[in-house]
């Protein structure tokens, strides 16, 4: 079996200048070949965060760089009541997580481990919901739902004559639409990791006396754990950026972050206050999202099917 | 050496996953009950069924246009990410190089990025370099998110390939486009359709970034959530249900193309 990865040529044995040393990493296959996406991720990811990042410091419902750099904005947040929103939303989040990875690791282990040849049509299945727009999808619970002739309440009246009213509008039918939205974000990685455990280890543990909750702490847990990792942050993120879940199922009286950020940008006009909303959730999920990068094997977890 | 009771706990996760399923399914069967239905608001159970809002469906402008504008944007998001991500992956998974590790982390951050603030974010960006919301600027916002998801796809595919084999090539004389075309590009082939497939649907579906950017262009996905947030049309389930039957076909095109490349593949071993 040959090495997946090539080694690039050894250096010519003279020391290259700095200059001629930065002309041959530019000319490195690997870094050509990256070039192009490379530079969609600058157009397109960090001259927007720029941009927000400047607005944030720009006085309120200014719409060009010709103000005076302030503050207030960051000062307005910390005084006013949006930590509610925060809390909403991360809350929200975590739980979505928590609801998630229960609901999904004896599916993703049925797939890794127990269901064979059958794995294959399962997750087709379950990938059909992915690409179903997640709109179309919440408005089904919502016709599921619905008051009075919703398909819940219109069949418990049809079979019992009970009128059980609805669901809709609370923050559980919310957090059930955003655990039915981003279950597949939790399920896939999550299955990909538990794909990475060996059966001999796992036998091997058993061999020597393990229970089941030991193999399952001991053996699987860790090995499949940058997979669950990626999913729950994955979901994680997703699920704070969440937008319609609220807005078709939820409450009005709970105003989730990505709706303050929407309201600063649309109906109030205020950009600058709208970017520096946006920088608080982006500094969050960013400082989370790159401590657990930082803890990954990318090469091991996609390298291995 | 199956033990009863591992029988036992196969059986449960068995029955877990089918729970699932049902759940996943539930809310879709809705959408395309409720799209026969003949009233005008939605009741269960439904009285009459007709297809009288498929008809007027079909006959409306506005469904050839929202369908027209999602198909353009969802056709350019695919071919470009494909191309994108083709090299990007290459870069991911093939060659060891110097900050491929950085690499790795850096492109995979659009993905970890909450989808609402990039689309409004490209919005200010939009309008600080001057280009007008369209379904063109759209195009480039889902490419944000989308060509670094094809990236991962593709990847996956990019470790399982023996490079040895463009070695075996080129000793045999073949030159760098020949190697591209018959060893390279056939190697790769199952990664890059699905990454293909990915990106079309993923950008069909989207919403959170194309209602920040596609302007006065609408698709699909805004329309529909246009119309739910402002009330009930039953114009509103059929729309569903059609993007619900183009999704299911190209899935199931997609994977019985699959399949059908497996069994040629495997005669041929």
């Amino acid at each position: 079996m040959a090495t997946i990865i090539d080694k690039s040529p050894p250096p010519p044995l003279p020391q290259p200048t700095t200059l001629q040393s930065i002309g041959l990493w530019l000319r490195q296959p690997g870094f050509l070949t990256a070039t192009p996406i490379l530079l969609l991720f600058l157009a397109g990811f960090v001259g927007p965060l720029v941009i927000v990042l400047g607005f944030s410091f720009l006085p309120e419902r200014t719409f060009g760089f010709h103000g005076e750099w302030t503050v207030d904005n960051y000062v307005h947040i910390l005084t006013e009541s949006y930590y509610i929103s925060f809390m909403w939303s991360f809350g929200l989040a975590t739980a979505t997580v928590a609801c998630c990875l229960l609901i999904s690791y004896p599916v993703s282990y049925g797939l890794a481990k127990v269901f064979g040849r059958w794995a294959a049509p399962i997750m087709l299945l379950l990938v059909i919901p992915l690409f179903v727009s997640e709109n179309v999808r919440l408005f089904g619970w919502y016709l599921l739902l619905l008051k009075g002739g919703g398909i819940f309440a219109g069949t418990t009246n049809y079979l019992f004559g009970l009128d059980t009213g609805t669901l809709l509008y609370s923050n559980g039918t919310t957090l059930m639409g955003m655990v039915y939205v981003y279950l597949p974000y939790t399920l896939f990685p999550t299955t990909l990791g538990l794909s990475l455990v060996p059966k001999d280890q796992v036998d091997a543990a058993g061999d020597l006396g393990a229970n089941r909750w030991q193999v399952f702490r001991e053996v699987e847990l860790p090995i499949a754990m940058p997979g669950i990792l990626i999913g729950s942050l994955l979901t994680f993120v997703l699920a704070v950026g969440a937008i319609s879940e609220a807005k078709v199922l939820g409450g009005a009286n709970t105003v989730v972050i990505s709706h303050a950020i929407q309201h600063e940008f649309t109906y109030a006009q205020n950009w600058p206050l709208g970017s520096s909303i946006s920088m608080f959730a982006i500094a969050i999920t960013g400082i989370l999202v790159i401590y657990v990068m930082g803890r990954l094997d990318l090469d091991r977890l996609l390298g291995r099917r | 050496m199956e033990s009863r009771s591992k029988r036992w706990t196969h059986a449960l996760i068995g029955v877990w996953t089918g729970v699932v399923l049902l759940f996943f399914f539930v809310p879709i069967a809705a959408v395309i009950i409720s799209s026969f239905g003949k009233s005008r608001y939605f009741r269960f159970p439904v009285k009459s069924w007709s297809m009288k809002w498929y008809d007027q469906t079909i006959n409306a402008n506005l469904t050839e246009n929202l369908h027209l504008t999602s198909l353009y944007v969802a056709g350019c998001v695919a071919t470009i990410a494909l191309v994108l991500g083709f090299f990007g992956a290459l870069a991911f998974a093939r060659y060891d190089w110097k900050g491929r590790i950085f690499y790795q982390r850096l492109i995979m951050l659009p993905i970890f990025f909450p989808q609402a603030v990039l689309g409004l974010a490209l919005l200010l960006w939009f309008t600080y370099i001057g280009v007008l919301p369209t379904w063109e600027a759209a195009v480039f916002a889902h490419l944000v998110w989308i060509a670094p998801i094809v990236t991962l796809v593709i990847s996956i595919q990019v470790y399982g390939f023996d490079v040895s084999q463009e070695e075996a090539a080129y000793d045999l004389g073949a030159n760098r486009w020949q190697v591209f075309r018959e060893v390279t590009m056939p190697a790769l082939a199952p990664g890059l359709f699905s990454g293909g497939l990915f990106a079309f649907l993923l950008s069909w579906g989207n919403f959170s970034l194309s209602t920040y950017t596609t302007g006065a262009d609408s698709t699909v996905t805004e329309w529909l959530y246009t119309k739910m947030s402002s009330g009930y049309t039953p114009m509103i389930p059929t729309m569903g249900a059609f993007s619900v039957y183009g999704s299911v076909i190209i899935l199931f095109m997609g994977y019985i193309f699959l399949i059908a490349r497996r069994r040629r593949a495997a005669k041929c071993a």
